[in-house]
Parts: structure tokens; sequence; C-alpha cells
């Protein structure tokens, strides 16, 4: 169970995150700002928590897998990535550079602590299936962790790997959705229907948990509730706000891969030492 | 001369290459018994993985197991192998280099029965095209055995192309053999023929027919469809005064291109490139009568051969 101080550190990863988020934004270029700032509280829970991993030997086969099946909130994850020291916090400035570290969407073989190419959504899930079986083959107990975009599951190949996690009763996988309810174009239930989803994930033989994604207590417990099952996989469907934490982009699809102005940069900075000092009072 | 099945070698190979290994793991989408993954599946039922008919999934999920330090070799008819997984070869296997071996069988005509659907007309250029990509393209069984040894060997992607039917054997089984070696089947002449896979059989009768006329014809075997050894290619061409190029694919991103592209700026020589021209396949009732429709048999080679022969000698 988590303590009030591990609590406490996962929040702080987290506010880091999103503040990383918008600070390797900047100005005038576009940033995944809303899917990155919905995903940061879970991103920071399995760094900060859950996952076994060693920032100096980034391929330690003990590890646990994190896969980032919704590419473009890379953001979130390099964030964490550079706060745990897999590469220098300064990196983090140079993302997008030309040939640098830091590409658009995940490259594992430029980013130290990146487990998979992903950017072209739907096939996260479908990696993670493979590892999960390479590693039940090597008879080790490191888990697979795959985070999806609600979008993305209009991926024909996400259902796909959901039938073949359950064929291969992958109890070493757990997914994670990033229910934000925002494309790219807009809000999707207006747009092209998913729904039901926990029902679909169930219908596939998943365990399927349902959690608020912002609330940190609530993260560890279902990851630790992942742990539990046995024969299936588990999908823990987080109901987030899209760029949650930056008030001008929570919940709209204008900054799902979004432009700051001078303006709305220092506005976001400001939020978020807002958010920050709030958190010193509370905590 | 032999005639033996390139799929049943890929089948045996995979067997003898999962007892020095373990690393070697097959993934299928219910076409074992086709692509004759069956037999590792007899012997290591453990690193066996029916994927069900979901090839996207398959592709990527190998690209998983490669992560884990596994050798995935996962296999399907060609088609679906590289066109219905096209985007996770791409983005899952090939962005990052991953150690994945792809085997696309029943490729070119050779599946005549199933129609355009299922021949596969187009996979040299898609996987081709494609970086950190290499591409085979064995000439009988001897090369496949050996071909499936190199795959493993070698970290990286590699996609492997085998024909459905039966071929002659052309291969020494004691000569060594590398990814990117280009054969010198018959190393005289004055016009050099490059083809790959069936092509290159026919190739030797097109020579035997040529010779009655007076008209020498090398023939080499190219199976290495990339990396092309353009330094190589320039050498196995001196004192050819034209080529032809002839693969079971369209003639368009093939061998003929690869060879084009690899020439160009280099080495100038009238030349010719059979191959399927800008269509599908369709169905027949037997592959030699499709190689006939399609234009791919050994008097399509001297025909082209004797115009640049022609042409050549004005």
């Amino acid at each position: 169970m988590l303590d009030p101080k591990q609590q406490a550190q996962i929040e702080d990863l987290a506010w880091k995150i999103r503040y990383h988020v918008i600070e390797m934004t900047g100005v005038g270029k576009a940033g995944h700002i809303g899917g990155s700032c919905s995903a940061a509280d879970m991103v920071a829970a399995l760094y900060g928590w859950k996952l076994r991993h060693d920032p100096k030997m980034p391929r330690w086969t003990g590890r646990d897998r994190f896969v980032m099946s919704k590419g473009h909130a890379a953001l979130a994850q390099y964030a964490a990535l550079a706060e745990y020291g897999y590469f220098p916090l300064a990196e983090l400035k140079q993302v997008k550079k030309l040939n640098g570290m830091l590409q658009g969407h995940p490259d594992l073989t430029r980013t130290p602590g990146i487990e998979a190419n992903t950017g072209s959504l739907g096939q996260g899930l479908s990696i993670g299936v493979g590892m999960a079986l390479g590693l039940r083959l090597d008879r080790l107990d490191s888990k697979v962790y795959v985070m999806l975009g609600d979008g993305e599951l209009a991926e024909g190949q996400v259902w796909e790997a959901a039938m073949a996690a359950t064929n291969f009763k992958l109890d070493n996988l757990v997914g994670l959705l990033d229910h934000n309810r925002i494309q790219a174009t807009g809000e999707i239930a207006k747009r092209f229907t998913i729904a039901p989803i926990a029902e679909k994930w169930q219908a596939f033989g998943w365990q399927v948990l349902n959690i608020d994604g912002h609330d940190v207590p609530a993260i560890c417990a279902a990851l630790e509730q992942a742990d539990q099952v046995s024969g299936r996989p588990t999908m823990i469907i987080a109901h987030t706000v899209k760029g949650k934490g930056i008030p001008f982009a929570e919940n709209t699809a204008a900054y799902h891969n979004g432009i700051l102005t001078e303006e709305l940069f220092r506005e976001a900075i400001a939020s978020l030492e807002q958010n920050r000092r709030d958190q010193a009072c509370n905590g | 001369m032999q005639w033996l099945n390139q799929r049943k070698a890929y089948g045996e190979s995979l067997v003898k290459l999962g007892q020095k290994d373990s690393r070697i793991v097959v993934l299928e989408a219910d076409l074992g018994k086709s692509t004759m993954s069956c037999f590792f599946q007899d012997a290591f039922p453990e690193r066996y993985f029916e994927m069900g008919i979901a090839e996207a999934n398959m592709i990527a999920t190998a690209a998983g197991l490669s992560l884990t330090g596994k050798i995935p070799f996962a296999a399907s008819f060609a088609v679906f192998a590289t066109g219905r997984a096209y985007d996770q070869i791409r983005t899952s296997v090939c962005i990052p280099g991953l150690n994945v071996k792809i085997c696309g069988s029943s490729a070119g005509l050779s599946d005549f029965g199933d129609g355009s659907t299922h021949q596969s007309i187009d996979d040299l250029a898609l996987m081709r095209v494609l970086p950190n990509m290499t591409v085979l393209s064995p000439v009988d069984v001897v090369e496949t055995e050996k071909m499936v040894e190199a795959m493993a060997a070698h970290n990286g992607p590699v996609y492997l192309r085998l024909c459905r039917n039966d071929l002659p054997v052309l291969t020494d089984p004691g000569a060594s053999w590398q990814i990117g070696q280009i054969t010198e089947v018959k190393p005289d002449g004055d016009i050099a023929l490059l083809a790959t896979g069936v092509m290159v059989s026919l190739g030797l009768e097109a020579a035997e027919e040529l010779a009655r006329d007076g008209i020498r014809l090398k023939v080499v075997n190219i199976s290495t469809i990339k990396p092309l050894d353009a330094n190589r290619l320039v050498d196995v061409l001196k004192g050819c005064r034209a080529f032809v190029t002839a693969e079971e694919h369209s003639v368009i991103g093939g061998l003929g291109g690869a060879v084009s592209e690899a020439l160009s700026g280099r080495l100038s020589l009238p030349s010719a490139l059979i191959g399927i021209a800008d269509q599908f396949g369709t169905s027949a009732y037997d592959w030699q009568e499709l190689l006939n429709h399609y234009g791919l048999t050994s008097e399509a080679i001297v025909a082209a051969v004797k115009n640049l022969d022609r042409e050549s000698a004005r």
C-alpha cells in the first residue's frame, strides 16, 4: 500500500512532468500537451512507484517494461525518464532537435529507457504481448505495462492484441487506458463511437478496473490489483481530463498538438506554479 | 536435376535452428501447414505461437519478442506477411531495426490457383524500400537452408521470399553462402542475365538456346535483393555489353529496379527488365501456365537477349 510520503513523491513527479511538458513545448512550437498531461499522473505512478527499473542499467533483464502505445504522449515519458536520470534534464529542451536524442515519437534506439518505437497508433499492445510472451518463456516475473489512448481504440490491431493476450493468458500484461474522451479533431463520442469501452475489454476476457486517472492512490491500488489476477490480462480504464493541470488546455482538442503563444506559455507556467504552492499548503 | 521445395526446406531449417538456439521462436497466422512452420510446432510447441489470422498483431508481437532477446521467425503468405502488416514492419520492426525475421511464403505467382489476392507481385518492392531491411530471394532449397541460418546469425530485420512449388536445385550444398552474395551460375558471356528465384533456372535454359545461335549468356543469381553490392555488380558485368534482369515480381520496384538504381551513375549498359508488367495476378490451373501468361519464360529471356545483342552490336 501507498504511504502518504510515497503519494506526495508521485504527485510531485506528476507536477514536474507537466512542467517539463510545457517547457518542452515552449513558445511557437507544436507539442502534444493534452495527451501528455492527461497521462502524467499514471506515468508518475509507474516510474515513481510501480516499475522495477534502474536508470543506470536501462536494459536490465529483470526490469518491468513500459510501452507508450499512444506515442504522441512521449513528452510525459521523456520528462519522467529525465527526472530519473536516464539522461540529463537539459536534454528535454532539445526535444525534436534535428537528429536529437528525443524524437517527436518514442525511439528506443535513441532514448535510454524507451522500450518500443510507437507513434503509428495501435501497435503498442501487440508489442507488449510479444514482450509478455518472451518474459514468460524466460520465466521472469517482470511485468509489461502498455498505455493506450482512447482514440487509439479505433485501430483494429488493438483488438487483435486484446484477443492474443487472452488467448495466451498473459497475466503479466497490464494496459492503462488514458480515457480523456478527446481525439485530435474533437470529442470522440461526437465523432466516432468507441463506447462501450469497459464492456468490450470484459468481453475480450480482460480484468477491467475503472479509476480516476488523476487520483494517485487509486492508480496505485489498481496497479496492485492487477498483480492479483491470474491467467488473464488487466485493463485499467483511467478516466482523465485532456490537458489536465493546464486550465486553458483542459477538455479541449485545441491542445492535442497545440502551439503556445508567449502569453499562453506564461499562463501555463503560472498556473502550474500556483498548483505547486497549493500542493505545498495541502501537504 | 533434382526438384525440391523451399517451404519444406524452411520448416526443416527452423527445426535445426531451434535445436541449436533456444532464442528461436516461431509465429504463424493460420498458415503453418503451408509455410511448413508446423515442423517447428511439433518439435518445440512452447516456442511456437499460433497468432490467429491477424498478421498485423503477429508482426508487432514478433517485435516485442525480439525486445526480450528472442529471435522470432514470423511467416505467412508473402502478400499478407508484407502487405497486411506493412506499417507494423515499418514502425515496430524496421525503424528500431529489431531482430525480426519475416518469411513470405507462396510468393510471386506460385500460388497459381488462388489468384490476384494471393499472388505477391509487390513484396520485394515493399520490403526493399524499408531502411534497415535485408531482402532475400533464394534460388533453391540449398540457398533457403543457408539463408535461414544466415538470417538467425544476422542481427536485424530480414525478409525471406519463398516459392510454393518445387524448384530445380542449382546450388552446391558444400558451397558457402553469405548475405549479399551474388553468384555467377554460368560465368562466361557477353550479355548477362541478372535473375532471382525461378528465373535463374529459366535463364540457364535460355543460355543453352542462345548458345546455338552463337550468343553467350552469362547467368547470375541475385538472391540478396538488398543490400545489393554495387561494386560486385559492376565487377560481374565487366566484359558484358548488355544485361537483362528477370524476376517473378512486378517489373516496378523489384530486382530490375534495384539493379538499375545500383548501376545508375556508375555503369551505363543497354538493358531490358523482365518481370510482370504493371498488373495484378490471376488464377490458373498451374504455375507454368501463369509464368507463360506473364512472359516469365526462357523464350522471353532469349528474345530480350537477342534484341540487346542486335542493338549493342550496332
